[in-house]
């Protein structure tokens, strides 16, 4: 059986490409950008190429360009980084309630060591308003961190609209935006966006895992993550990794090259699959934006039924799905960026997620289209909340 | 995905025995919520003080719904005494293991069969299974 993949957002086949140019940086060219022999100076190089290729797809200078082990280590970073930095300034830091668990974590965790954190609500397709960030500044904010995409429902937040906000509040409030989702999938650039901090991770754009980056504009006051090495400019010691950054390099440079024809691709899959399923599963709804979404996001919920018995039957058919049930978490309790949406427990409960990729063809979609109403109507038939209409 | 289930639970999931309703059961019984995010419903045939008949429908996971066929299975043709003596760990036993994390299916495929007998025996003796009363299954 042929086995689709439909979960680009939890992770990404790594591009050939990728592969092929990290190689030789195993075996051959294995050196410590720290030494000052050859070995050591063909490593660094390959490390200044790879700041400048992710630098070039956000239009940042590769100064800017801080290698971490992925996005959850840029999140922690980032909000750590500046909070303990500028907290003569003030502790008041804003975030939104559908945040990544590593930044609403790492906000829990700034609580317990003397900041004041505040949650914005979402509206009901998941969007942070402007104004209410305008409404919650205090005189003792000194950091916003609100996510680009969000990772399960795809809205697209206006990042630049709360930055203009923060820009007429006539004090410096750092920005942060985790760009997981966003960077190599849709436009992203520093400048337009209007942010401080950006976090991205190279294995969600076909780049390979364990290695993300924190962008930091020049001129942030923030304290080192790492202590004990001169390596990213003393903000984050540790040799690099080395054949991961080549890998993130190259990955950039092809998301940037790519980037209007993969949007292409995904936008009519995203649109059909959206636009079929509806039809033929009676009482589903979408989960969050219906225009300002990523290109490659499908949520829905399907009423009456549970996420992990679709993804198992899914599964059977051997198609890779994701859920926001709890019955997947390792916890009892749903997705918290579905309930923020206003979703009730069981419909929360009964949400699946197709994220689609560069690899995605149409009959992959149209799979999905064959045979998930028959696996939602099996399911339905074992329900106790399913009511066969007449 | 389906590593962590036994090749019983997928069994069970795949072709659930006994789903259903049936007509003026002798006893039902309803457990769980939505917030936790399953909900088992029981029914049972009792002729003679034995389980003739049993079906289920259940909202929920993989392992729900493979607790309640097993839970059903294991009932059928049993005395009332002998389905009561039912507990979520021979359910458990019966489907080769499940991951710690489900366990609480098992669970409530125990409450869901005890409430349809206690249903039964209410309406029977006018009194359901002495000591006896289901659990919150609230999380």
């Amino acid at each position: 059986m042929k086995r689709i993949y439909l979960d680009y957002a939890a992770t990404t086949p790594t591009h050939p490409d990728v592969v092929e140019a990290m190689l030789p940086y195993f075996s051959e060219k294995y050196g410590n950008p720290s030494s000052i022999h050859s070995f050591g100076q063909e490593a660094k190089t390959a490390v200044s190429q790879g700041r400048e290729q992710v630098a070039n797809l956000i239009g940042a200078q590769p100064e800017e360009i801080f290698f971490t082990s992925g996005g959850s280590e840029s999140d922690n970073f980032a909000l750590q980084g500046v909070a303990f930095a500028n907290q003569k300034q003030g502790n008041h830091i804003i975030t939104s309630a559908i945040e990544h668990h590593a930044v609403l974590e790492t906000c829990h965790w700034l609580e317990k060591h003397g900041f004041t954190i505040t949650y914005l609500p979402v509206d009901k397709n998941g969007l942070v308003k402007p104004e209410d960030i305008k409404k919650a500044l205090t005189d003792k904010t000194i950091l916003v961190s609100i996510m680009h995409a969000n990772n399960e429902i795809g809205t697209i937040q206006p990042i630049a609209e709360i930055a203009e906000v923060l820009k007429s509040s006539g004090r410096k409030i750092y920005f942060h935006t985790d760009a997981v989702q966003t960077t190599g999938a849709i436009s992203v650039n520093v400048d337009n966006l209007g942010v401080d901090l950006l976090s991205m991770s190279a294995h969600k754009l076909y780049g390979p895992k364990g290695v993300g980056a924190l962008y930091i504009r020049k001129g942030t006051r923030i304290e080192a993550f790492l202590k004990g090495g001169g390596q990213e400019r003393r903000r984050r010691a540790s040799t690099e990794n080395v054949p991961g950054i080549v890998g993130f390099g190259k990955a950039a440079e092809l998301a940037k090259k790519e980037l209007e024809e993969r949007v292409k691709h995904l936008t009519p899959l995203r649109d059909k699959l959206i636009k079929e399923l509806q039809e033929k599963i009676p009482e589903t709804i979408l989960n969050g934006h219906p225009t300002e979404r990523l290109p490659n996001n499908v949520n829905i919920s399907v009423k009456y039924i549970e996420g992990e018995s679709m993804l198992l039957n899914l599964d059977m058919e051997g198609i890779a799905a994701s859920t926001g049930s709890a019955c997947t978490s390792g916890t009892l309790d749903p997705s918290h960026v579905l309930l923020s949406i206003g979703l009730p427990h069981e419909l929360a409960h009964g949400s699946v997620r197709f994220t689609l990729g560069r690899l995605t063809t149409e009959e992959d979609v149209e799979k999905v289209i064959e045979v998930f109403p028959g696996i939602v109507e099996k399911l339905r038939a074992m329900s106790p909340l399913y009511k066969k209409e007449g | 995905m389906s590593d962590a289930y036994s090749d019983k639970v997928m069994d069970h999931f795949k072709n659930p025995r006994n789903v259903g309703v049936i007509e003026n059961a002798d006893g039902y019984g309803k457990v769980g919520n939505p917030t936790c995010g399953d909900i088992m419903e029981m029914y049972i045939k009792v002729e003679d003080n034995k389980i003739a008949d049993a079906k289920f429908r259940t909202f929920g996971c993989g392992a729900a719904i493979a607790t309640s066929s097993m839970a059903t299975e294991l009932i059928k043709g049993k005395s009332i005494e002998d389905a009561l003596t039912l507990t979520n760990k021979s359910v458990v036993e019966a489907l080769s293991g499940l991951p710690p994390i489900k366990v609480h299916c098992s669970v409530l495929a125990e409450d869901a069969i005890k409430s349809a007998i206690d249903d039964y025996l209410k309406k029977r003796d006018g009194k359901g299974i002495e000591g006896w009363s289901p659990r919150n299954h609230e999380h």
